[in-house]
């Protein structure tokens, strides 16, 4: 028998609080060969997750499976007593948890728990398993393999605790492997290297795995065979070459393009030149939380030095991973956040630092749009009442007139008239996003921080968003200052794109710049780890970049050298890790902050 | 790291302990009228109550009469019982003993039986045994502690004879008399204090098996018993700790009424009768003690929930 | 535009319907409970057979009977007449302090999460201590201190409870004051009273209505241990607790004297505290 695992009309059942039993998954059939990796692919509430978890007879509380089959190996694992599915479980199929944050127990070591399910089943003695797990860490290209069993979860980094995960799965060597999303919480600069790593164990063990994500590109460098999930039934099921060439279904290739965005920026009219004055600037500006320390900088810096010129009518993209500061930006530039140096000039104007001493007309010309639609609208108030407040707020419109121009914007953001009397709850997520837009457009701005309003949005959704944003741009003559981590978004919305690291300006320039050499090797490792929706994408990279050892805090701290230097590939010893880099400009156009000049890093072949 | 954690606790006690007495010393002083001339009575002279209010320093603005009876109580010298005039410290002495032991027992004999309860309820959670937990807690911390003491009596003394109704401390002269004098108001204290710690118990634990790491537990074979036992239970340690100490403090509350109830010579008997007599130096004394117990719990599962956490201990 | 993936599933659709505010049976029963006690409370003195204090009878501790429906007292005072009269002591002083409690508590908790700095610091330090003053205790040293009458109890019982309501509302509103709705109205420029009116409060009424709750069950507990030890409601006037300590001789003949008036106090409470546990989820932790 050459399948190892095989799903019959598999079907579970939700139960909801009231008593009502609704089916999650449904009429599930799948197989998965000895030593392949196949994906299920889908969006939230796709069923997914309850899929690879029946794999092991378990449902998650409220859930029931009611019926199918699922074999695995000779056994049959749904009628199997419970006492039997634990001996099943950590011993012939694994499982490593989409947050391996919090499926780490706080309070005890990470190699006794790499070793629990050894000891559970009594595999082989405590100092063979760890001796195993040692080498399994080195298998991961973990660092410090000896040393980073002895330590408690919250003393490893977020990346390096997705590879601590695997090795748990992997230390019984299981028949079958479940992968539940393992880099979606991961920054793309890390999930890079945990691929990496997940992808040489997996060929060297010849592990048959199930991998769940609903980001195509990551599967189509693991998996051998795609299955396509919606509303818990199977749309498509093919190799991953013919999912990726030649999608039947209308779903799978909507899902296709939109991990693709189309390019937007050429849409855009070009920059009206009536105005000489920038719309938005920002000079040197220092924000960070606690009280400012002796040398003036806040007890907690987030931003240091930041500058940044927005002409009317243009886009900004403003990127960087986790941490980095972008939405501090944001909230310093709203008037949310007090900044604890530099300026923020609204049409000339310096802005006052808080909400209080800012104009009605200054708050109202810049708008701030967040990136949970869950917890941005209040869930009390009906969609009339949240788009009507700023109507009246800013504009003093009231009753009937309000009522129209409710209307006009529920319009404008294509929704139908009758969504206004409901309430955030009975909304889907893009419909939240939408009404959300539909806010801050109600002000009339002339300027929307969007930050990351499409990172919480499953990938057609934000698609659509992304269409939406750039259709009112050319309008309504807005500009935006689009905040993301996802450097594809940016390149579709933007004219103008600036990356941050680590709370500093490490590169600024148009967006085309940001396709041309040399780059910031911050940059070029941004870029160069954005999985491409082809296979052997991922084994036809270059190892680049070193590892951030400590993260981004680590690096805040210090203002005396660059702040990449711990990562960055192309490091100078003695140079940029005692001195502080100078800002080169490109001649493409762009600036940089670094020690390389334009030639070095050219000759080094960064961005190329 | 973590011993300024927790010398900052300790001064946050310390603190509290000072706000409490402010509000004590000035619940106790808000009287209209004349203390001096309401305990004398009507008829006493002028003179008379001129002098008790010298003694009592009543002649004195109240800020320096706070901090002279603060000074007083922190040098274990409170003063004298406004009604047959003996020292404080002399009316104290042994009944705080007898509180002591009269909690003491009773800490020692609901605390595991109560923790117990609890894990288990939160293991088998929503089994029918879980549910029966569950509903005597909540009808025994529903219903006041005197009708919870009058039930045990009415089962335990008047119905099965087990033992006597009413208990003196004085003249204990064995074990098995010990026993049989302590019964009453332990079970009925322990019945008062268990049902708090039950619940609080198995919410802190269900809230901790809800945690991811507990599913994965489970997903690596770990059967129930050893994710409770070796997964969410060192994680839960912090919250079941504050629950022990706030639970214990409801003694403080129950052992009030149950003291009263038996009359068992204890602080709060005492207590209660000064309240009756309106020796006021005497419930000052009393309300500290009780505030100082009190504070001392809840200080102490603050700090037993600091050395638990992981996160602080290896940082 | 693609928009056919963007819906909501089915599951959530359905548990967002009409089924989801149903109510538990237990739940119903003990909402009829309550709801059977206030009305008593509110019409007690034209149900009442016979006056408060009134002797009606030579025996005393008597078993029920076609003239007393719930026997008789150790004076021979009618105990229908007593627990009817008593619920407006009971349940009336309870709701007050608890509703005072519960404003004063939400209110400031409200104020201090929103205004934060020096002012939440000092209020919540201070509440902090308050909150390791022991209730009963407390409650003996202001009545021993000012004597007892209701507006005491009242002040004395709303004093002793507002600080937990403030903890409780305080923390509610840090959380949602984070939330990005909240920031918006901030960044829009809204003032603080329409932030904490409009944008706050509505999002914590649930958890609140359960704080009130499981506050109003603390204090008829409060009370009627107040009136067990005799300094709570003063006589001829008895509350439920006082009319358990009136009858306590009766206790070894099983009276329904002093058995009623705890089954009076055990069947409100009981009921408020598990029809608090049956709320529907949606009401109860109504956040987002």
């Amino acid at each position: 028998m050459t399948e190892l695992v095989e799903v019959k009309n598999l079907r579970v059942i939700a139960r909801s609080d009231s008593g009502r039993e609704t089916p999650i998954v449904h009429d599930i059939r799948f197989t998965v060969p000895r030593g392949k990796v196949v994906a299920l692919i889908g969006e939230s509430g796709s069923g997914k997750t309850t899929i690879a978890l029946s794999l092991m007879g378990y449902a998650r509380s409220g859930c029931r499976i009611t019926s199918g089959s699922v074999r695995i190996g000779e056994r049959e694992i749904l009628s199997l007593s419970e006492a039997e599915k634990a001996k099943i479980r950590g011993r012939n199929v694994s499982y490593i948890a989409q947050s391996a944050a919090a499926a780490f127990n706080p309070a005890r070591t990470i190699m006794s728990q790499v070793v629990e399910s050894a000891m559970i089943h009594k595999l082989m003695p405590k100092a063979e398993a760890e001796a195993k797990a040692v080498e399994l860490f080195r298998a991961l290209a973990l660092p410090d393999p000896e040393g980073v069993g002895s330590r408690y979860p919250h003393q490893v980094s977020g990346g390096q605790l997705q590879r601590l995960a695997a090795a748990m799965a992997l230390i019984s060597e299981p028949e079958l492997v479940i992968f539940d999303e393992p880099t979606t919480a991961l920054d793309v600069t890390t999930q890079i290297e945990v691929l990496r790593s997940f992808k040489s164990v997996i060929r060297e063990r010849n592990t048959t795995g199930v991998y769940v994500s609903h980001d195509l590109a990551v599967v189509a460098q693991i998996a051998d065979h795609i299955i396509v999930l919606r509303n818990g039934s199977i749309q498509e099921s093919a190799p991953t070459e013919q999912i990726l060439a030649n999608a039947h279904s209308p779903y799978t290739r909507s899902l296709l393009a939109a991990a693709n965005p189309a390019v937007h920026a050429q849409a855009a009219p070009p920059a009206e030149k009536a105005e000489d004055v920038p719309l938005l600037e920002v000079e040197g500006l220092v924000a960070g939380y606690g009280k400012p320390g002796p040398d003036g900088l806040p007890n907690v810096t987030v931003l240091n030095d930041v500058g940044l010129s927005l002409q009317p009518g243009t886009n900004l993209g403003v990127i960087g991973e986790s941490g980095c500061g972008k939405s501090t930006l944001a909230r310093v530039i709203a008037g949310l956040l007090p900044a604890a140096g530099g300026r923020v000039k609204f049409r000339g104007e310096t802005l006052a630092g808080s909400v209080a001493d800012r104009s009605k007309d200054q708050l109202r010309n810049i708008q701030i749009v967040f990136q949970m639609a869950d917890t941005a609208l209040n869930p009390t108030r009906s969609v009339a009442q949240i788009l009507g407040r700023p109507l009246t707020f800013y504009h003093d419109v009231k009753g009937a007139e309000r009522t129209r121009r409710v209307r006009q914007l529920l319009d404008l953001v294509h929704l139908p008239a009758n969504m206004a009397e409901r309430l955030p709850g009975e909304l889907s997520g893009g419909q939240k996003q939408r009404v959300n837009l539909a806010r801050a457009l109600a002000a009339e701005p002339a300027l929307i921080l969007c930050d990351e309003v499409t990172s919480a949005l499953d990938t057609v959704v934000a698609a659509a968003i992304l269409d939406l944003l750039a259709e009112l741009r050319r309008e309504l003559k807005l500009s935006y200052l689009f905040i993301s981590h996802d450097l594809s978004t940016v390149r579709a919305i933007c004219d103008d794109v600036m990356v941050l690291y680590a709370g500093r300006k490490v590169e600024a320039g148009s967006g085309a710049s940001m396709r041309a050499a040399p780059l910031h090797p911050y940059s070029d490792l941004l870029v160069s780890s954005i999985p491409e929706l082809r296979t052997g994408w991922l084994d036809g990279l270059d190892k680049k970049a070193a590892e951030a050892d400590g993260g981004i805090a680590a690096v805040l701290a210090r203002a005396d050298r660059c702040p990449f230097v711990s990562r960055c590939p192309v490091r100078k010893p003695g140079v940029c890790d005692v001195l502080e880099p100078p800002v080169r400009h490109l001649s493409k156009g762009s600036d940089i902050l670094c020690h390389l000049e334009e030639r070095e890093l050219l000759a080094l072949g960064v961005g190329a | 790291m973590i011993t300024r954690m927790i010398m900052a606790r300790l001064g946050v006690a310390v603190l509290t302990l000072l706000i409490v007495s402010v509000v004590v010393f000035v619940a106790t002083n808000m009287l209209p009228g004349d203390v001096a001339q309401i305990v004398l009575g009507q008829a006493a002279t002028p003179e008379a109550v001129a002098g008790l209010r010298k003694a009592m320093h009543l002649d004195q603005p109240a800020v320096l009469r706070y901090i002279f009876w603060l000074g007083g109580m922190m040098t274990g010298n409170p003063g004298t019982s406004l009604v047959n005039d003996v020292p404080i410290v002399t009316l104290i002495g042994g009944r705080l003993h007898n509180t002591l032991l009269l909690a003491a027992v009773t800490a020692a004999f609901s605390v595991p039986i109560a923790l117990t309860l609890g894990i288990t309820a939160a293991m088998w959670r929503n089994t029918l045994y879980d549910r029966l937990v569950s509903f005597a807690t909540i009808a025994v911390v529903s219903v006041p502690e005197f009708m919870v003491a009058t039930i045990a009596v009415l089962i335990f003394a008047v119905h099965l004879h087990w033992f006597p109704a009413l208990s003196f401390a004085n003249d204990v002269h064995s074990l098995g008399e010990l026993l049989r004098v302590f019964a009453m108001p332990v079970i009925s204290l322990s019945f008062v204090v268990s049902a708090q710690m039950i619940r609080m118990t198995r919410a802190a634990l269900i809230d901790t098996l809800g945690q991811p790491f507990v599913e994965m537990a489970r997903l690596k074979g770990a059967g129930r018993v050893r994710s409770v036992l070796t997964h969410a239970l060192p994680n839960a340690i912090g919250p079941i700790a504050n629950a022990v100490a706030l639970s214990l403090s409801y003694l403080l509350g129950g052992v009030i009424i149950i003291e009263t109830i038996f009359n068992y010579p204890g602080i709060a008997k005492l207590m209660v009768d000064g309240v009756a007599t309106r020796d006021m130096p005497l419930i000052q004394t009393c309300a500290m003690i009780f505030c100082f117990g009190y504070l001392a719990l809840v200080t102490v599962a603050d700090i037993c929930a600091i050395l638990a956490n992981p996160r602080l201990r290896y940082k | 535009m693609t928009k056919h993936t963007d819906t909501i599933p089915e599951t959530r659709r359905r548990m967002l319907g009409a089924g989801s505010l149903t109510i538990s049976m237990v739940g119903a029963i003990c909402f009829c409970i309550i709801l059977f006690w206030v009305v008593i409370a509110l019409v007690g003195p034209w149900l009442a057979p016979y006056p408060i204090g009134k002797i009606v009878s030579m025996d005393v501790f008597t078993s029920p009977s076609r003239d007393y429906l719930l026997g008789t007292d150790y004076l021979g005072r009618d105990m229908l007449s007593r627990i009817i009269l008593g619920a407006r002591y009971t349940v009336g002083v309870s709701i007050a302090a608890a509703f005072i409690a519960c404003t004063i508590g939400v209110a400031l908790g409200m104020i201090s999460a929103v205004l934060g700095g020096w002012f939440d610091t000092i209020v919540s330090r201070g509440i902090d201590a308050l909150i390791a003053i022991p209730h009963l205790m407390f409650g003996l040293v202001i009545i021993a201190a000012i004597g007892s009458s209701l507006p005491v109890l009242v002040g004395t019982l709303a004093f002793l409870y507002f600080p937990g309501s403030f903890r409780i509302a305080r923390a509610l509103a840090v959380n949602i004051n984070e939330l990005d709705f909240v920031q918006v109205a901030k960044a829009r420029g809204e003032g603080f009273f329409y932030t904490v009116r409009e944008e706050i409060l509505p999002n914590m009424i649930g958890p609140v209505l359960a704080d009130f709750g499981l506050r109003f069950v603390f204090i008829v507990l409060l009370l009627s241990g107040l009136s067990f030890l005799g300094l709570g409601v003063q006589p001829p006037n008895a509350d439920w607790g006082a009319l358990v300590r009136e009858n306590v001789s009766g206790l070894a003949y099983g009276a329904p004297a002093v058995i009623m008036p705890s089954l009076a106090i055990a069947s409100l409470t009981i009921s408020v505290n598990l029809a608090i546990d049956n709320l529907p989820r949606r009401l109860r932790d109504r956040l987002p």
